[in-house]
């Protein structure tokens, strides 16, 4: 128990410390970069409590992200918006108005609701089969949200959403993904669904029921993606369906897996690793422009760093940079050592 | 009967494509249990390889000749830097290496030649028609379904009768014995990617002439096809994976005739619900292939 507190306390010390630094920084570009790592922390959390515990890569992450984000713009778009940013909405919503608070909570809701019903059969397969079908899901629901104009106003970007998400908010949802990703970790249903995940045929046999295991974890983290898309809608205010598509999940997916898809540390830290290293290479890309140096606009450079610092942490370190252990249980570990040996 | 010919054209043109694609992908999944998500950048390869070439004024059939070959080495290649360092390690780990090998390749097309699209050269004769029996029909259809024919022929020859294809099958149905054996693996497995390549950079001809360009996006369409043929097909079957790629174009096909224009939008939600249905029928796909040994 002591060691998951310290986990908690460091890693919740770490964003707290990040709140801090850019209070006392106070550079509005820096607030922008904060809220938007708050952000991904928690879809990458939600991606962690599915990935991490059953084993499973699952790329319809991001598909779950934009119902959440569309589902809270529905609800929060002023209603005199609503004529111009979605002209063909249903009659009994265009009245509907609520606090951007709990429309980011219907999000959430929204999403787990509708992971819980697509996902359950899918949740018997394993290995290539469950990665395909996954795949599969994220192209429907892309499919689904680029041409149901009637909620998503097509493949044209969605506007006026209110604008709700500060960093201390996105913080605070960050701390309690957090939270709840250790705690789903240790319950019950978390400890079984590793035990899964490290030989699916010996836990069967000791009576885990492996696809109700799987759907839990898959239902949590279609949640938090619900949660992290609504907050990251109510940060931007406008967006459209491509940002709920592949290379968006390549991003998570990258942040999920160099930092260790095992362990929430490892989600932890790999955000921040990997969104420190994406916005100083958008930086560089930046200056390579201004500076004219190739006759074409320089894009597509910071994803090949990416990808390329992808494959060597798994070529090299293959469960990421923290791949068994919770940093709490590091720490506690060094002290007993010292101890024993003191 | 003007209909019935174009609709068969249609089918075996478009299956002819559909079913290579899947072959290519499925040779690799077939001797190592791994999905190459960077499939579809080989054909993206061959593409960019027939765009630099424009206009050197080479004759056609020796450009495409380079642009397979390109792709022969680009999918050699995915062998090297994707699947060997992590081969061993998890199924996870190469399933992600082979996507940002997928996202290296494309974001190199995006920086080094351009987001835009990019014209490929192409023969005067992939823009003909002809008309049988009433129905007009473009060329390059046709060019279509006799590569096919041609290339599932000469695949099926050198699966039967060659040392390498039954190397190969054996590496597919027992990795482990065939090892045991004396067939070298690493050798199995990097034929077994330049063969997928060459399926790649052939079927990437077929497929750019249909549209005349390429852009750094254009493999993500193959490759989610050949996914949804193999997967109807049968993963472990190669045979599965041909008959997999034609019923995907007969249905596709049939959606195009038949859904209205407001739900004909939606074709892709409904191709990929019914490859999560299918799976859920039968997880093996409709055929099954031979009981797979163990991974290396």
């Amino acid at each position: 128990m002591k060691r998951h507190l310290l986990t908690v306390a460091i890693l919740g010390g770490l964003i707290v410390l990040l709140v801090l630094v850019n209070q006392w920084l106070g550079i509005r570009l820096y607030d922008r970069i904060a809220t938007n790592l708050c952000i991904s922390l928690v879809l990458v959390l939600g991606l962690q409590v599915f990935m991490g515990n059953s084993g499973i890569l699952s790329f319809a992450h991001m598909g779950f992200m934009g119902v959440g984000a569309y589902t809270s713009a529905v609800l929060t778009i002023p209603a005199q918006m609503k004529g111009m940013a979605l002209p063909d909405l249903y009659p009994f919503l265009q009245a509907v108005q609520v606090s951007p608070y709990l429309a980011i909570a219907a999000g959430g809701i929204v999403a787990a609701l509708v992971a819980a019903a697509l996902s359950y059969p899918l949740m018997r397969l394993s290995d290539a089969a469950a990665v395909i079908t996954s795949f599969a899901l994220l192209v429907v629901l892309y499919t689904v949200m680029t041409h149901w104009s009637q909620v998503t106003n097509g493949p044209r970007t969605l506007f006026g959403l209110p604008k709700a998400t500060d960093l201390p908010l996105a913080a605070g949802v960050a701390i309690l993904a957090l939270i709840a990703a250790l705690v789903f970790k240790e319950s019950r249903t978390g400890r079984l669904l590793r035990a899964s995940r490290d030989d699916e045929t010996a836990a069967a046999a000791l009576g885990a029921h492996i696809p109700s295991l799987r759907w839990r974890a898959f239902i949590l983290a279609a949640l938090f993606a619900g949660v992290g898309g609504a907050l990251w809608g109510h940060f931007i205010t406008s967006f459209s369906p491509k940002a709920f598509y592949l290379k968006e999940t390549f991003l998570i997916l990258s942040m999920l897996v160099i930092g260790g898809a095992n362990t929430v540390t490892g989600a932890i830290v790999g955000t921040f690793i990997v969104t420190i290293a994406y916005e100083s290479l958008r930086g560089f890309e930046g200056v390579l422009n201004e500076a004219k140096i190739m006759s074409n606009p320089v894009i597509g450079l910071t994803e090949i760093v990416l990808a390329l610092a992808m494959i060597a942490v798994l070529a090299l370190r293959p469960g990421g940079l923290f791949p068994t252990r919770e940093i709490g249980a590091l720490f506690g570990r060094k002290k007993t050592r010292q101890e024993n040996a003191g | 009967m003007t209909f019935t010919v174009q609709f068969l054209i249609d089918v075996l043109s478009l299956g002819g494509a559909y079913a290579l694609m899947a072959l290519g992908l499925v040779i690799v999944y077939g001797i190592l249990k791994l999905v190459n998500f960077a499939y579809g950048e080989l054909i993206m390869v061959a593409g960019y390889a027939m765009f630099l070439m424009g206009g050197s004024g080479l004759p056609w059939l020796v450009m495409a000749g380079v642009a397979v070959i390109m792709a022969v080495i680009a999918g050699i290649a995915t062998d090297y830097v994707a699947f060997r360092p992590v081969r061993a390690k998890s199924v996870t780990a190469v399933l992600i290496t082979s996507f940002a090998f997928s996202t290296l390749l494309q974001n190199a097309a995006l920086l080094f030649i351009s987001p835009r699209p990019r014209p490929v050269p192409l023969p005067d004769i992939f823009s003909q028609t002809v008309t049988i029996f009433g129905a007009i029909t473009p060329v390059r259809n046709l060019i279509t379904i006799v590569a096919a024919i041609v290339l599932l022929a000469l695949f099926a020859w050198l699966m039967r009768r060659t040392v390498l294809g039954i190397a190969m099958r054996a590496a597919a149905t027992n990795f482990t014995m065939a090892r045991m054996l004396g067939v070298p693996a690493n050798l199995i497995i990097t034929s077994a990617f330049a063969i997928s390549g060459f399926l790649a950079g052939v079927v990437g001809l077929l497929w750019i002439g249909r549209i005349g360009t390429v852009v750094p996006g254009i493999g993500l369409e193959p490759l989610l096809v050949a996914f949804i043929a193999t997967v109807i097909g049968g993963m472990r079957s190669m045979t599965g994976a041909v008959i997999g790629g034609f019923l995907l174009a007969l249905i596709d096909t049939t959606l195009n005739y038949t859904l209205s224009q407001e739900l004909l939008k939606f074709r892709d939600a409904f191709t990929f619900s019914l490859v999560i249905l299918i799976l859920l029928w039968r997880p093996d796909g409709l055929i099954k292939g031979p009981a797979s040994g163990q991974r290396t």
